[in-house]
Formats: structure tokens, C-alpha cells, sequence
């Protein structure tokens, strides 16, 4: 769809630009030229700043580019088998809680599309009013803990929290504006039944909504802390955004309690280790975004459209 | 549904039995969202009840509206919902216009791979964790090694301790959600834009229209119905700032502005245990969002006709 813009050149390239024009057009790229760089700036400074000498950044030398080279951030890093438990911590809750998240969100949303569902109204309230309304964190917190016991368990992080309303809605309206209505009519005469035909002919067509689903929610679980704070106890099971809470908000290794240059300095390597810690935990994310960013942009589209 | 009307009473049965399939394909989703979310919502009547755990939810006694009563005669009243109104009105008033501009600047620019640079950089903050951006604000701004103080000391401007003032709070808050967020905001206004009509412009170019005019009688009317429809959104969760940042980036220093009803209610029901009083406020905001929702969304029915339902 953004392609479209792009494909018909634009009339006022055969008409000769005013003077406002052009200078309309330079005002529209230095700005975005300045704010490519604002947006760039804050997340190069933490990659310079994690491989310079720390001295250097307390003293504010290091604002364009690395100064007094040195590894030591991550050689500590490497050392920190809190934080290597949490990254696989996360992978795991990310892996099968992109799993499940796919098992059930897209049958529903398939389901609902159907207008020949008994009941679709009735459904398709049940799934979407949360989106509104919720009994909020403290009742959520005593079903699971008192109801359930699945404080401090692995189910916790995958499961209780895997139906998403907003899913749910973006993939219905992509199974209602991309399946042909005949297609099912078809497979009924030749006596498809709904599971098969959902599972052998809407799943294989559907692989672009699956991408930006899966791809949405393994980011939401690399990301979140929020539920590993409130339903996990034991360290051992933290997720990296835990453990990087502790290091970065809770100064874990910060010297809080020592004065004079000792603290000081103490504290100079433990911002040197934050900023290591930021880089090697966004960096997954972050490389791979420019390589299914069309997935992403996709997906809010499909979510723009009223289904 | 219609179909239903002309088939009648048997046949729906006859339907629902046909297609046994789709009910067996929304199973899995509708036992998890009853045990996880609709079961809390009955789980919030302990608003009105002294909850004990081991009496349960049901077991416990009634107490009427003592916890409501309780939430609005404290002080914390106040001074929550004053915290929590500021920052999200102040959010709204700038997260809301800027993705707007940043998509009809978007649009203006035919450079095709300075676009596309243009866009991923400003994507890319989106995808940091809440937890790395309040690291992040929390590291840039500190007064001893931070490189906000430093970069504004290279201009001569005294930053002084940002994390420690209270009343610069919210503005950090907002203008770092802005730098997260508004390139990612503005992806459905590009959509909607190239989705125009080429032949608008064109027509307009005849009438001679400039790059000004046609921004103010194109673009900016065909955005529209989705601003309403995104601001209808934004104004069902005026009460519901996002809890994770707020907390992150509170200290003893800013609490006086930072303690928003969200904070205040986690430390209330899970740092101190006090169930009833905790859930009564998560009640309370609830319904206010609820409502305001409900409000928004018929104003602009009758004044736009667009409307979420």
C-alpha cells in the first residue's frame, strides 16, 4: 500500500518547481535529517560508550566517537551468569510463549471471520471487551496465586496472558479481506470439513499474518518484565528485563554505600557494564528489525483497516 | 446473522452442528481468557469485601464501599489522580499531533532511500525495552557522568539533577516517550496518506495549488477518521498511564509528582498486602476509563460519525 506512492512519480516532477517549493523541500530535509540523527544519536552513544575507557566518559570526552578502547565492559559481561541465565530465561519464554500465542490467537480470529458462525456477535464481544474493561492487577494477582498456584512456575510467563484482543482483531480482518468467500464454498462440495480446510488451505495462504503475529509477540516477550516481577520469585527463573532492571534501575553494582574516589570509580565500571549490558540485550531486536520491518508495517495496516 | 433470520430455529442448530469445527478452533482461547481475565473480573467484588485469603474471594466478608471511601478521603486521592491526569493530558497534547506531522513531512519527501532511512531510524527507539529506556534516561541525565548535563554544559545551559527534580518529571516523561515512539505512531498515517488518490493532487495542481495548500485541503482531511478513531483510543486509557515506566523511573526525590494511581496501586496491594483497598482502586479507575471511553466515543459519533462501535 505505501508502495503506491512510490511507484507513480509525482506530477509536479513535469511541472517546474516554484520558489516556495524548493524551499519548502529543504526545510523538509534538514528537518528530517536532524531528527534521523536525534533518533540515532542516544543509541550510537551507548555502543561508544560501551567500548571506551570509562574515565573518559565520566569526563564527557566521549560524545562522537570512542575514546581509550577497551573491552572491559564486556569481559565483565561475559562473567555475569545471572545475566546469560536471564537471556535464556527469556529465549525459552519467548519461544513458547510465541508458540502458544500463535496456537491460540489465529484459530479464533479464523472463526470469527466466518459470517456463517452461529453466535459470531456474541463471540467476537467476548474477545474484544477486555480490550476495554479488565478486573485489573490485584484480582488477576489472587486468581493466579490463590486459584491457580502459579506463582513462580514457567506456566505463568506463557500462559494466563496469551489471548490478546488486539491480535485477535488484526487477524480476523486479514482473513476477512483476503480469503475468498468461493474458496470455501469449494472445499464444503468436495467435503473439506473446517479443521482440515483451516489447517491445509487457510494456514498456507495466511503466512504474512502469521509473520507479523509471531513477530509481534516474541517482541512483547523479549520486552516485558512487568509479569516477571509480579508472578516470579525465584532469581534463577528472572527474564533478561529483570535482571537488566537490577542493573540498571536498582544499581546492583554500583558502590551506594562507599564514599570518595573508590565509589567513584566503582561506579564509572558499573555504568561502563550498563551500557555493555543495554548493547548485548537489544541487539537481537535490533538487527533484526530492518530485515522484517515490512512485516511490522504491514501488520499495523492491516490493524488500520475496519474489519 | 442474517443468514440465521432466514434459515430459522432448527437450522441454526443444524448450522452450529455443522460447523463444530470453529467452536473447537476458539476452545483453547476461551478457557484461558475465562480463567485469566474474566474470572478477575469477578475476582474484583473483593473491593467490596475485607479480603482474606484463606476465606477466598467468595468466603470473605462484606464491606460495603469502605475501601472506596477510604481511597477518596485520603490524601493520596488527590494527589494520584492530579499526578496521573497531568502526565497523560500532557502526553496526549504532544504524543498525539506529532506522529501527525512527522507522517505529512513523510509524505512530501521523494528521495526514495533517504525515505527509507528516515523511517527506520525513526522506527528502530520503538523496539527498546521499557526497562533499557529508563536505564537510558536514567544514565543520560545524571548529573555526575550523564551525557544530557554535558552535552547542555558544552552550550553553557546548568542542567542540575533532572531524576532528582520533581517538577521536571513529567516533561521527561513526555518528550522521551515522544523520541520512543512518535516515528512508530506515524505508521498508520502514512498509510492512510498513500492510499490518496493521485488524481486529487493532480487536480489540485491545476487549480495551481502549492505544496501548502495541498497539505490543508488533501492530506490533513483524508487523516481525519483515523485520528479520530486513535484518539477516541487514547482517550479510553486517560487514567491508565502505563505503569511500568512511571515506576522505573521513580526516586525519593520525584515521588511527589511520579506516584501515579497505577504506582500507588501495586505498592498498595503487593508491597503491603492490602487486597480489598488495592482492588477498589484499580476499580475506580477502571470505571473512569470505562466511561470516558463510552463518552468520547458518542460525542464523536454525533459530531464525526466515526466511531470504534
Amino acid at each position: 500500500m505505501s508502495q503506491a506512492a512510490l511507484k507513480h512519480p509525482k506530477v509536479n516532477n513535469h511541472i517546474r518547481k516554484t520558489q516556495a517549493d524548493r524551499v519548502f523541500d529543504i526545510v523538509i530535509y534538514t528537518i528530517a535529517t536532524i531528527m534521523t540523527l536525534l533518533a540515532l544519536y542516544p543509541m550510537y552513544f551507548i555502543v561508544i560508550a560501551s567500548i571506551s575507557d570509562p574515565n573518559q566518559v565520566a569526563q564527557g570526552n566521549v560524545l562522537l566517537w570512542p575514546r581509550g578502547f577497551s573491552l572491559d565492559g564486556y569481559r565483565h559481561l561475559f562473567s555475569m551468569s545471572n545475566l546469560w541465565q536471564g537471556y535464556l530465561n527469556t529465549i525459552l519464554y519467548t519461544l513458547v510463549g510465541t508458540i502458544i500465542m500463535l496456537v491460540v490467537n489465529i484459530p479464533v480470529a479464523y472463526a470469527l471471520s466466518r459470517r456463517d458462525l452461529v453466535g459470531r456477535g456474541l463471540f467476537t464481544f467476548f474477545f474484544i471487551f477486555p480490550m476495554f474493561f479488565g478486573g485489573g492487577l490485584i484480582p488477576t494477582f489472587i486468581i493466579l496465586n490463590n486459584t491457580f498456584n502459579m506463582i513462580d512456575t514457567f506456566t505463568v510467563m506463557v500462559l494466563p496472558f496469551s489471548v490478546i484482543s488486539y491480535y485477535i482483531v488484526v487477524a480476523r480482518t486479514f482473513f476477512q479481506t483476503s480469503l475468498p468467500g468461493e474458496l470455501w464454498d469449494a472445499a464444503q462440495i468436495d467435503g473439506c470439513g473446517n479443521l482440515r480446510y483451516f489447517f491445509t488451505v487457510v494456514l498456507p495462504l495466511s503466512k504474512a499474518i502469521l509473520a507479523v503475529i509471531a513477530l509481534w509477540a516474541a517482541v512483547g516477550h523479549w520486552n516485558s518484565y512487568f509479569n516477571a516481577m509480579i508472578y516470579l520469585r525465584s532469581p534463577d527463573k528472572y527474564p533478561l528485563q529483570l535482571v537488566m532492571c537490577n542493573i540498571l534501575i536498582n544499581n546492583e553494582m554500583a558502590a551506594t554505600a562507599m564514599t570518595g574516589s573508590a565509589a567513584a570509580d566503582i561506579n564509572r565500571k558499573a555504568n561502563l557494564i550498563k551500557y555493555g549490558a543495554i548493547v548485548v540485550s537489544s541487539l537481537p531486536i535490533m538487527t533484526m528489525y530492518p530485515f522484517v520491518q515490512k512485516y511490522f508495517n504491514q501488520g499495523v495496516m492491516i490493524g488500520a483497516l475496519k474489519g | 446473522m442474517e443468514y440465521r433470520r432466514t434459515v430459522g430455529g432448527k437450522s441454526t442448530w443444524e448450522h452450529i452442528r455443522r460447523n463444530w469445527g470453529l467452536y473447537l478452533l476458539m476452545l483453547p482461547a476461551i478457557v484461558i481468557f475465562i480463567c485469566f481475565t474474566y474470572l478477575p473480573m469477578y475476582g474484583v467484588i473483593i473491593a467490596f469485601k475485607d479480603f482474606r485469603p484463606a476465606q477466598g474471594i467468595w468466603g470473605s466478608q462484606w464491606a460495603g464501599l469502605k475501601y472506596f471511601e477510604r481511597y477518596f478521603n485520603s490524601y493520596m486521592f488527590t494527589n494520584t489522580i492530579v499526578n496521573t491526569l497531568v502526565i497523560s493530558l500532557y502526553t496526549l497534547l504532544v504524543t498525539f499531533p506529532l506522529p501527525i506531522l512527522l507522517a505529512l513531512m513523510c509524505n512530501q519527501m521523494y528521495a526514495r532511500r533517504f525515505k527509507k532511512v528516515f523511517q527506520v531510524s525513526t522506527y528502530l527507539p520503538h523496539f527498546i525495552s521499557t526497562v533499557v529506556m529508563c536505564g537510558m534516561i536514567i544514565m543520560f541525565l545524571s548529573p555526575s557522568s550523564g551525557v544530557i548535563p554535558k552535552i547542555m554544559g558544552l552550550i553553557g545551559v546548568q542542567t542540575g539533577d533532572l531524576m532528582g527534580n520533581a517538577n521536571a518529571f513529567s516533561s521527561i516523561y513526555v518528550w522521551t516517550e515522544v523520541w520512543q515512539h512518535v516515528g512508530w505512531d506515524s505508521i498508520m498515517y502514512i498509510a492512510a496518506l498513500s492510499s490518496i488518490d493521485l488524481q486529487l493532487y493532480e487536480a489540485a495542481e491545476m487549480d495551481g495549488a502549492n505544496k501548502w495548500q495541498k497539505i490543508f485541503a488533501i492530506d490533513i482531511p483524508m487523516l481525519v477518521p483515523t485520528m479520530v478513531t486513535l484518539f477516541i483510543l487514547r482517550c479510553g486509557s486517560l487514567l491508565g498511564v502505563g505503569f511500568e515506566k512511571v515506576y522505573l523511573l521513580q526516586n525519593d526525590l520525584n515521588i511527589a509528582r511520579s506516584e501515579i494511581i497505577s504506582t500507588y496501586l501495586y505498592k498498595m496491594g503487593l508491597k503491603s498486602n492490602q487486597y480489598s483497598y488495592s482492588a477498589a482502586i484499580g476499580l475506580f479507575n477502571n470505571v473512569v476509563n470505562f466511561i470516558i471511553l463510552i463518552l468520547v466515543n458518542g460525542i464523536s459519533r454525533k459530531i464525526s460519525d466515526t466511531s470504534l462501535f
